[in-house]
């Protein structure tokens, strides 16, 4: 227990880092580094396909994709610090703690979870699915629906990124009327 | 986009090949071990955008043309998509029609090693697609008007 509090303490510090500093890209990496601290905390409490797609997607494709996207608009932060903003803050921040503690106080405790379905994949995953990665199965074999869905989002969003940002097909506001230019 | 410095391409040469190998180790193990489509699909994007940062821009266009990306991305959704249409025949959508084999065996599992290719194919392709579309179409747009 005690390494995943030092873990939460390393999230937290890069996290204020990451608001705090004015450089985007500098931002960027310190929200790459709170990403990092989760990938290993889903190692310690023995998660690995977590742990994998944690570390590759949210370090890996957050930074890579920002950095290629930086140096044609913002790259720097401008504050406007005022004494409205920290009071919205607060509220906010008090707001999620208050519902926080309502809803997570009828949770069950760490390390005890409620095994009712998750039960059965861990005794009959591997007889009915044959294969070794529970995750695996479960993701691709029980639970497929939400896998296609998933798929479908991705699908969307790619072509929602290609079709704004086409260079074929986008003609200027004057020549729009015109039937080929 | 433009390229980086000679030593970054040399090495690059060499480090490449071996991402996209480990990627594919990823998506194709997915069943044994820690892994599958999603996250050896990234990174199988990481390995070409890795080349693309080393090389610049340009010469990536000329290897990896605009129609491969969108092939690849629509070719997984429909594999995907026609692997749970083929669960119908045997009763449902998505029903492991193939034998379950030996557990631990590569070749095991039924559907499911299918489905983490396509899923693999479908992720590395659109995340480089929108890489590309991100960085270098958009500055071969900002030439073209020039």
């Amino acid at each position: 227990m005690l390494e995943l509090y030092v873990v939460m303490a390393f999230m937290l510090i890069a996290s204020a880092i990451a608001v705090s500093l004015r450089g985007l890209l500098s931002s960027v990496i310190s929200v790459g580094a709170v990403g990092l601290g989760l990938c290993v905390m889903f190692l310690l409490l023995k998660a690995p396909d977590l742990a994998i797609t944690q570390l590759v997607v949210e370090i890996l494709m957050l930074v890579i994709l920002i950095r290629a996207t930086i140096g044609r608009g913002v790259s720097r932060i401008f504050h406007r610090s005022s004494v409205w903003i920290f009071a919205v803050f607060f509220v906010f921040a008090a707001g999620f703690l208050a519902a926080a503690w309502v809803s997570l106080k009828d949770m069950p405790a760490f390390g005890e979870p409620l095994m009712r379905v998750s039960d059965y994949f861990i005794r009959n995953a591997l007889e009915r699915t044959g294969a070794a990665n529970i995750v695996t199965s479960v993701v691709l074999d029980f639970r497929a629906y939400d896998t296609l869905g998933e798929a479908t989002i991705l699908f969307t969003s790619v072509i929602g990124v290609l079709a704004l940002m086409r260079s074929k097909g986008r003609k200027k506001t004057d020549e729009r009327d015109e039937p080929d230019s | 986009m433009k390229g980086m410095s000679l030593i970054v391409k040399r090495i690059t040469r060499y480090t490449v090949g071996m991402i996209l190998l480990f990627g594919i180790y990823i998506v194709l193990h997915g069943h044994i071990t820690p892994g599958g489509g999603f996250a050896g699909g990234v990174i199988i994007a990481l390995s070409f955008i890795h080349f693309v940062l080393a090389f610049g821009g340009e010469s990536a266009e000329e290897n990896m043309p605009r129609k491969f990306l969108s092939i690849g991305e629509s070719l997984g959704a429909i594999f995907f998509l026609s692997i749970g249409l083929l669960g119908l025949a045997g009763g449902y959508f998505f029903m492991n029609l193939l034998g379950t084999g030996e557990p631990f065996k590569l070749l095991s599992a039924g559907t499911i090693p299918l489905s983490n290719i396509a899923i693999g194919l479908k992720v590395g392709t659109g995340l480089f697609a929108i890489f590309m579309a991100l960085s270098v179409f958009k500055l071969a747009r900002k030439e073209g008007k020039e």
